[in-house]
């Protein structure tokens, strides 16, 4: 092998920045989707090498469920001001309020309300173009994404009808009212972005790591104990040593019984999982179509 | 903990095409359940649908079905993609659909693979599709293809049958562009045989396994390290920056193309070709003394030349051609036919023009591979070569010299759709700088 060879990370990377460069040059308003997850971190840490010594040339997106973990927003914050960037929160609370999301009777979950109140903030700030960490390793629907996925103009995706993408020519023209999401981690795995993570010493959210907290078992499931899900009758609460390996929001988030406190640690535990990453998340297991019916509907 | 044995050196990334049923499904979902790649929740959705759809037989084919429409018709619509890795290498896999009406996603799929497997089901042997895809990704440039002869188990592993399709492919190949590796594997990918372990009922076969082929065939940089090329992306100038020393900072950002850079290198500006030297190679990591393709970097010139998005930096030797009346190959790609005269938006590398088909020269018979002259029009899927006129002059090379500076893709004006992938033939006259004008 020649000195002229990139390893795979150094190989994602590159597609990675050239993507975000195709978005900034390509969208008059895009913005980067960050929620403080792994994958985000991710993202934020591409924008840096494909933009400086510039400022990142987009604001960041975040739609608040109400039912996110503490942790994760304060990182989510703290981020942004390091890094320089304006942050967007829109809290799906408020579109409650303002009639733009409207939950069923008895709907406890935040996660299907999350997309009237991403499209609404698209629309408020007129962005074309919303980059996200989604992976296609994730969810077999997703593993049909492009790397530029266009949006009608109900902010719905038809997968049937994808622009077919070839060598690294993306076509970003879009008409008014419809937009583009972009996806520069379609090629990572859950173990490329924690080896990244661990390459490029970034920071996460505490709750990745090992930690004591409550938790009560339901769906089979460890769940955690807050004040939006207080144990059940007949349920008992058993405090564990847990970290999250996908975050949820905290409604639904299964925590991993883990003594992890470390990348190599984390590593490890992943090249030895028999679970995929989306394994603890109730919302996709509701049924073999449950994260396509999401994304038809716009979803991420 | 130490970490494990995870860290594969290098990512192949390969597609799977075929025609409806040869198995291609069958044989991803194969891959990745004997290279011990599923997980437990994905054997249990398995088991799941089998209960329900399958008469309690898993169906592997499930694995990259994702869509609903693919379970309930037992076909692939799109492209999926998988991923999967070993201690030797890390896979991209497209899984591209057989269908005649989706040859465009395999293109997709194709377009940047290091290896094709083109599934051929045994008792049928070749058809239409074995030969389309085996041309498409002849045309495509892909270095290495991988003849999977599968369902073996269905003429009982019948050797004559086997050696009968070799030789049916072997006989086409030289009317192809150049195919430098071809291997033939016998396998049946819904039992396993030859696909992860070697199979006892094919003491006749002594080649690899298919996975043992993906980890060590040898991909020895498919990317140009000839002759440098850099297409702009992005102007990289800091509005009122904190640190001084960038108040005049301006850099061009973009993803190497071709060839190696160095600090203190000639290069030209192309369209507007003038020559100037690299100042600085920057990096978010810091700065570099040599980049190479396809690294994304930021360069700095020596000097403050008017240059933009879409414009090209060339090396000063093996010059690129430049010109608005191009030749190429093209694959069509939508219901709405191909005549010549229509215009089109026209991107390559980092800049969209406009663009004319001024003729449709020839469309090839895939079932012959022989061209008709001068047809009419170009039908969804077809292959043929056009003439184009566009409104700037392109900075390009012939795809066979750099996958990424020869190729384009067309555009509808209007709704937007992309219409067809092109291939550009090779300058006939390469550019000509004043300098060297001035030298003589």
């Amino acid at each position: 092998m020649n000195s002229y060879h990139l390893d795979h990370l150094q190989y994602l990377e590159t597609e990675a920045v050239h993507l975000m460069r195709e978005v900034a040059a390509e969208f008059e308003r895009p913005a980067i989707l960050f929620s403080g997850g792994k994958d985000s971190i991710c993202l934020l840490r591409l924008a840096e090498k494909a933009f400086r010594p510039s400022d990142i040339p987009m604001p960041l997106l975040n739609v608040d469920t109400g039912h996110h973990f503490p942790e994760l927003n304060e990182f989510r914050d703290r981020r942004a001001r390091e890094l320089g960037g304006k942050l967007i929160v829109r809290k799906v609370e408020d579109a409650i309020a303002a009639g733009i999301a409207v939950p069923t009777p008895g709907e406890i979950s935040r996660n299907r309300l999350q997309i009237p109140t991403l499209l609404a903030a698209a629309e408020e700030f007129q962005f074309d173009c919303l980059i996200g960490g989604a992976r296609r390793d994730e969810e077999k629907a997703r593993a049909k994404e492009r790397f530029f996925s266009f949006r009608d103009s109900f902010g719905q995706w038809d997968p049937k009808n994808q622009r077919p993408e070839i060598w690294n020519l993306y076509n970003a023209r879009i008409n008014p009212g419809e937009h583009m999401r972009a996806f520069p981690l379609s090629n990572w795995t859950e173990m490329d972005v924690w080896e990244y993570i661990k390459r490029e010493k970034l920071e996460v959210p505490s709750i990745y790591f090992s930690h004591r907290r409550q938790c009560v078992r339901r769906h089979n499931q460890w769940l955690p104990v807050t004040d939006l899900m207080p144990p059940k009758e007949k349920e008992t609460v058993k405090e564990l040593v847990v970290r999250v390996r996908t975050i949820g929001d905290i409604i639904s988030t299964g925590m991993v019984e883990s003594p992890a406190n470390n990348f190599d640690d984390i590593i490890a535990e992943i090249a030895a999982a028999r679970v995929t990453e989306r394994g603890s998340r109730a919302d996709d297991k509701s049924s073999e179509a449950a994260m396509e019916d999401r994304k038809k509907a716009g979803y991420f | 903990m130490p970490s494990p044995s995870h860290h594969p050196i290098d990512i192949l990334r390969f597609n799977t095409c075929g025609s409806v049923d040869d198995g291609k499904s069958t044989l991803i979902g194969r891959l990745l359940y004997d290279s011990k790649n599923l997980m437990e929740d994905q054997i249990e959705a398995l088991e799941r649908s089998a209960d329900i759809t399958g008469g309690g037989q898993i169906n592997l084919a499930n694995l990259t079905d994702g869509l609903r429409a693919e379970r309930e018709q037992g076909i692939t619509i799109d492209v999926a993609y998988r991923y999967f890795a070993t201690p030797r290498r890390k896979f991209i896999v497209a899984d591209t659909p057989g269908h005649v009406q989706y040859t465009r996603n395999m293109f997709t799929g194709a377009s940047t693979a290091n290896l094709s497997i083109v599934l051929v089901d045994a008792r049928q042997g070749v058809i239409e599709q074995t030969r389309r895809h085996t041309y498409i990704a002849a045309m495509l440039g892909i270095p290495h293809i991988v003849i999977a002869v599968n369902k073996m188990d269905l003429v009982d592993w019948n050797e004559e049958r086997f050696l009968e399709i070799r030789d049916e492919i072997e006989s086409f190949i030289p009317r192809l562009d150049v195919l430098k590796d071809v291997k033939f594997i016998p396998m049946s990918a819904l039992q396993g045989d030859n696909v992860v372990a070697p199979s006892p009922k094919t003491p006749w076969y002594q080649g690899p396994t298919l996975l043992g082929h993906l980890e060590t065939v040898h991909i020895a940089s498919d990317w140009n390290l000839s002759a440098f090329r850099f297409p702009v992306q992005w102007v990289n100038r800091p509005n009122n920056p904190t640190d001084k020393s960038l108040h005049d900072f301006r850099g061009l950002s973009g993803q190497i193309a071709g060839g190696i850079v160095r600090v203190g290198q000639s290069v030209l500006a192309m369209p507007g070709g003038l020559q100037t030297t690299i100042k600085e190679i920057r990096t978010f990591d810091g700065p570099l003394q040599e980049a190479f393709c396809p690294q994304s970097v930021t360069l700095v010139l020596a000097d403050d030349i008017d240059v933009s998005r879409g414009d090209t930096i060339v090396g000063t030797e093996l010059l690129p051609g430049l010109s608005s009346e191009l030749s190429a190959r093209l694959c069509w790609m939508h219901q709405r036919p191909l005549q010549a005269g229509r215009k089109f938006f026209l991107k390559h590398t980092s800049q969209t023009v406009q663009a004319a088909v001024t003729a449709i020269e020839s469309r090839i018979n895939l079932e012959t591979f022989d061209p008709q002259l001068h047809p009419a029009e170009l039908a969804l899927n077809d292959i043929g070569e056009i003439r184009l006129r566009t409104s700037k002059p392109l900075v390009y090379d012939g795809y066979r010299a750099n996958r990424l500076t020869g190729s384009f893709i067309l555009v509808e004006q209007g709704t937007n759709a992309t219409v067809a992938a092109g291939m550009l033939a090779a300058p006939t006259t390469a550019y000509t700088p004043d300098f060297i004008e001035f030298a003589i």
